[in-house]
């Protein structure tokens, strides 16, 4: 009979590295030029999010000065902060708090 | 009578007149200017950092995406240009609308330094055009957005 002895897992990974596999959130801060339809449009085109999700984001950017409109790996939130971009408004992401 | 009008789901009808059309198409070419020039103040908001707290991952990100960014907006410029006439665009080309005319926004704001409860700006002021110009191209977007979000 013989006994599997538990596997020890080395972790080989820098500090860096797991930092990097945190989420990351991509955020919307708010801004003087920006219209609220607009915003609310470009979120809804984006995301797919409904109006009303939509809407209650663009709030939040409005009378909280940013929101968290999305999530994910870093390339991913990259590319979302990217399509942000592309539409003139003030996204920025950072590792999940 | 609304300038922009839903036919269809891929298509809406433009009313603008002459003057708004050349417009359009000078704004389009001032905005190309500038962003081949490249290097200038009234674009901080056309191309916003990713990254405001790691310096490396923030020239990495620029590198990746500034000329993917650039080139798109400066498409959407091509877009207003060559259907500033038209009588009707595509949800497409409208979108390419919209963009072009929020950067033109961004970059007027920006030169402005426009804040979000700004008083009217008396007519012997002398960016008093600019700010005509910028009331303006608001409130195109807002009509733009109103058609393609069928609002």
């Amino acid at each position: 009979m013989t006994t599997l002895a538990p596997v020890e897992v080395i972790d080989t990974g820098s500090d860096e590295e797991l930092a990097e596999d945190r989420p990351w959130v991509v955020i919307v801060w708010n801004d003087p030029i920006n219209l609220m339809a607009y915003v609310t449009f470009v979120f809804q085109k984006l995301f797919g999010y409904s109006r009303e999700k939509a809407t209650a984001l663009m709030m939040d950017v409005h009378h909280k000065g940013r929101a968290v409109v999305s999530s994910g790996n870093r390339e991913k939130a990259e590319l979302d902060v990217f399509r942000l971009h592309e539409h003139g408004l003030w996204a920025t992401m950072q590792h999940d708090e | 009578m609304f300038r922009i009008e839903e036919t269809d789901e891929n298509n809406f009808d433009l009313h603008l007149s002459p003057e708004e059309q050349d417009l359009l198409a000078r704004l389009g070419d001032q905005l190309r200017d500038l962003l081949l020039q490249g290097d200038s103040d009234a674009l901080v908001r056309l191309f916003p950092p990713a990254y405001t707290q790691d310096e490396e991952k923030e020239a990495e990100f620029r590198k990746l995406m500034r000329d993917d960014l650039l080139a798109g907006k400066l498409n959407a410029i091509e877009v207003v240009e060559q259907t500033a006439a038209a009588q009707s665009v595509t949800a497409e080309q409208l979108h390419a609308w919209m963009t072009a005319i929020n950067d033109l926004r961004l970059v007027l704001g920006t030169v402005l330094d426009v804040t979000e409860d700004m008083d009217d700006v008396p007519a012997n002021d002398p960016r008093a055009e600019q700010f005509a110009l910028y009331g303006y191209l608001s409130s195109l977007l807002a009509e733009i957005v109103e058609a393609l979000g069928g609002w």
